[in-house]
């Protein structure tokens, strides 16, 4: 057991610490939007110190460092502390960027991974439909490959067309009405297995045809949409891996956003927060954090972040090390979440009516954070695979429980 | 920055769990529960320098630190060993320790397998019925209850002003009364003091905390490796057990119980590992760390016992498989130094979120 990062990483702690010291000013704040200046120029100046896009290669527009966990951690942990912007995230760099570099063609990478690192290209991920969410591999919308008007007048005959032609709806999908582009997963092969039949193609947000709606959450907010393509046409080569190859290049999607969710570093400093909001609230005149039974329920939750923050710390140690955690791992999406909703429900609960206030209520505590994060964490319970679909691949993978016995379909 | 267990952690857990599967399987512990006594076990354990981990090498000991001690707990606690591990190889090192070199020979017998000692500290937690303990000029009076390790040679006594004293169990005035509890694996009694002489050892209520804390991580430790058990046999059982012409594994009801345990027990470890390392290398946060441990480790204790036990169906709840062992090994320590409100809010206190004042 050695906790320490040593002095080397020391030493870049005191780097970017002195970084955050000189240049916060410029970060973008609450108010900027993702395609104001303040917020392209932070990203660029993060790029060049090797901030953001840290470990990508600098020919695509990255940084260009070897890959080194505790120094990403370093930089992830000091912004957090200094409450400064860490840069841009969103689907594209954080899902579409990795996959590009694992299995795009070099012109995908030199064409999309820059200006998408940059904060240049918005991308939103389609994936989920209607009725393919759980069993993501049963979608429908499907493209087919069609000879364009301009090969067939150039008398030019190929046997399978140079134009997918996609027709069919997805769902829940995120920032749809800002993006640029999509990626997404179609169906191309509708004879093959399930599997087998799906296919990664990256499409303009402009390309006639297609048309976004956006979807009311239980927030108020409208994040997602719903996204329709009616014979949207699409060059040939604008698709990732080979035909029938998506799911492939989807579950490496997946397992990124996976590892990425329940942060717990982000949920303790709610802890925080709710710690402080039950030393400055009161009830009949008293802080509410001498109250037993609710002082009871927050030690409750403080011990469950205390244990996850140390298993995370155990994945960071395996990874440096080359190792896999293993079952530590898979846990981490199922607990991460619903920690988070039950922490930001406590704070609910605690404040009993001023819980309830939401938007322009005088009597709003927090900005309304707490009713906010309350819902949007029952959405990340449910997104990016269900609690319920977290059991399915703990038990399964992690316990070897057989599976359940397929039945049988048609 | 290694977050883990060494190499030789790894080794020591592996060395003890193969001595307890060859040399204490089930029907050891079922035959200890009845008969009380099984020296081959302690022996055993003894050969493997057990009693001796948290004792200094000058005293003859192993001098290792507290995670290797909790990487132990976990492995006794895997196997419901009947050994007397809390108190006498944990607690007692601990608490002779600051005495050095006046305690040698008996932290050297210790060391050896040779003596056993009882911890008698349950009232410094909160006093129940008619207990608690007080000294006067050298002697103490009162009564003690749930004793561990019983019966032991000589007993860690905390008074009520929270200083620790040494009594040698047949010193006068000194009456024992075995306890019979739900946990037949840890034999436990009360002393009932009438003036008996005693060594005290030291004025400074801090010792007292520091014994409590230890033991409170290994306790902890006990429950996560009870509670590994008793995943894995519920895992193992559902594999094999069919109806409805399939493993009763391949149900989500059941598969999802299991990998609630799994999903509640897998972030203890690491959680028990950096508890029992704050013991040795992070004083400040040592305390508040290892009551939240042990509270922590309770609840996740206590839902896996239940759920491990209904994965089982009938069977669980039976005698003849055996997994009451583990069920009531997970409720003892979890009531023992400690029931999990009693730790949270100390622990709300040594983290300063409120003033007791």
């Amino acid at each position: 057991m050695d906790l320490s990062y040593g002095p080397k990483y020391e030493a870049f702690r005191a780097e970017v610490r002195d970084f955050l010291e000189k240049h916060r000013d410029q970060a973008p704040r609450s108010g900027d939007g993702l395609r104001s200046e303040r917020t392209l120029a932070w990203q660029k100046l993060l790029i060049e110190h090797g901030y953001a896009a840290r470990t990508i290669p600098k020919e695509y527009g990255g940084y260009g460092a070897e890959p080194d966990i505790l120094a990403s951690r370093i930089i992830a942990e000091e912004f957090a502390a200094a409450q400064v912007s860490p840069g841009l995230g969103g689907q594209g760099i954080s899902m579409l960027v990795p996959v590009l570099l694992e299995m795009g063609t070099e012109e995908q990478k030199r064409e999309f991974i820059g200006p998408t690192l940059r904060g240049e290209l918005i991308w939103c991920q389609g994936y989920s439909e209607p009725g393919a969410g759980s069993d993501l591999a049963s979608l429908t919308t499907s493209a087919r490959l069609v000879r364009s008007q301009g090969e067939r007048q150039a008398e030019r005959s190929s046997a399978d067309g140079d134009e997918w032609v996609i027709n069919g709806q997805k769902i829940w999908t995120s920032t749809a009405h800002l993006a640029d582009w999509m990626f997404c997963l179609v169906r191309t092969e509708p004879d093959a297995p399930k599997h087998q039949g799906i296919s990664f193609l990256l499409l303009r947000m402009d390309t006639p045809g297609i048309e976004v709606r956006p979807l009311v959450d239980m927030t108020g907010n409208a994040n997602f949409n719903e996204v329709f393509f009616t014979d949207v046409r699409v060059p040939k080569h604008q698709i990732v891996g080979e035909r029938g190859q998506g799911w492939l290049v989807a579950n490496a999607v997946l397992k990124h956003e996976r590892d990425s969710l329940g942060n717990p570093d982000a949920t303790l400093s709610r802890l925080n927060a709710l710690i402080a909001l039950m030393r400055r609230e009161t009830l009949d005149g008293r802080p509410l954090i001498e109250h037993p039974v609710y002082r009871d329920r927050l030690m409750k939750l403080h011990a469950r972040v205390t244990a996850l923050r140390c298993n995370d710390l155990r994945i960071l140690s395996a990874r440096i090390n080359g190792g896999d955690a293993g079952l530590a791992r898979l846990i981490v999406k199922l607990q991460g979440t619903e920690l988070r909703h039950e922490l930001e429900g406590l704070a609910i609960d605690v404040m009993g009516e001023l819980g309830l206030a939401y938007g322009d209520n005088p009597y709003l505590r927090d900005g309304g954070s707490w009713q906010f994060q309350y819902m949007f964490f029952l959405g990340l319970i449910i997104g990016g695979g269900t609690s319920q679909i977290q059991k399915n691949i703990i038990s399964e993978r992690g316990l070897g429980l057989p599976k359940e016995p397929k039945v049988e379909t048609r | 920055m290694d977050f883990g267990l060494s190499h030789e952690q790894t080794l020591l857990a592996d060395n003890v769990s193969r001595f307890l599967q060859d040399r204490a399987p089930l029907e050891r512990v079922r035959r200890f529960a009845e008969e009380r006594r099984d020296d081959d076990i302690w022996q055993g354990l003894t050969e493997l320098g057990i009693p001796g981990l948290l004792v200094a090498e000058e005293h003859g000991g192993v001098g290792l630190s507290c995670l290797d001690a909790a990487v132990v707990a976990e492995v006794l606690g895997y196997h419901v060993t009947p050994a007397p591990f809390l108190g006498t190889a944990v607690a007692a090192p601990i608490a002779l320790a600051a005495a050095g070199a006046a305690q040698h020979e008996r932290l050297a017998q210790i060391a050896a397998g040779r003596l056993r000692v009882g911890l008698a500290v349950g009232e410094a937690i909160g006093t129940r019925a008619d207990a608690g303990v007080t000294a006067d000029a050298g002697r103490l009076s009162g009564k003690a209850l749930f004793v561990t390790d019983f019966p032991a040679d000589c007993y860690l006594v905390a008074d009520r002003h929270r200083r620790l004293h040494l009594v040698e169990a047949n010193a006068d005035g000194v009456g024992t009364r075995a306890l019979t509890t739900i946990d037949r694996t840890r034999p436990t009694g009360e002393l009932v003091l009438n003036g008996a002489p005693a060594e005290p050892l030291g004025d400074d209520p801090a010792l007292l905390e520091r014994v409590l804390d230890v033991a409170r991580v290994m306790l902890a430790a006990d429950t996560l490796g009870a509670a590994q058990s008793m995943l894995d046999k519920a895992v193992a059982y559902a594999k094999e057990r069919r109806q409805f012409n399939r493993p009763i594994g391949s149900f989500q009801a059941v598969k999802h119980m299991c990998a609630e345990m799994a999903a509640e027990i897998e972030p203890c470890r690491a959680m028990i590992w950096y508890a029992a390392h704050a013991l040795d290398h992070l004083p400040d946060e040592a305390h508040s760390n290892a009551c939240q441990t042990k509270a922590h480790l309770a609840e996740v204790g206590k839902f896996v016992a239940k759920t491990a036990t209904e994965v089982h169906g009938g069977m669980g709840f039976t005698d003849l498989l055996g997994l009451h062992y583990w069920f009531k090994r997970i409720g003892y320590n979890r009531q023992m130094l400690g029931a999990p409100e009693l730790l949270r809010d100390e622990a709300a206190r040594a983290l300063g979120l409120y003033d007791t004042a």
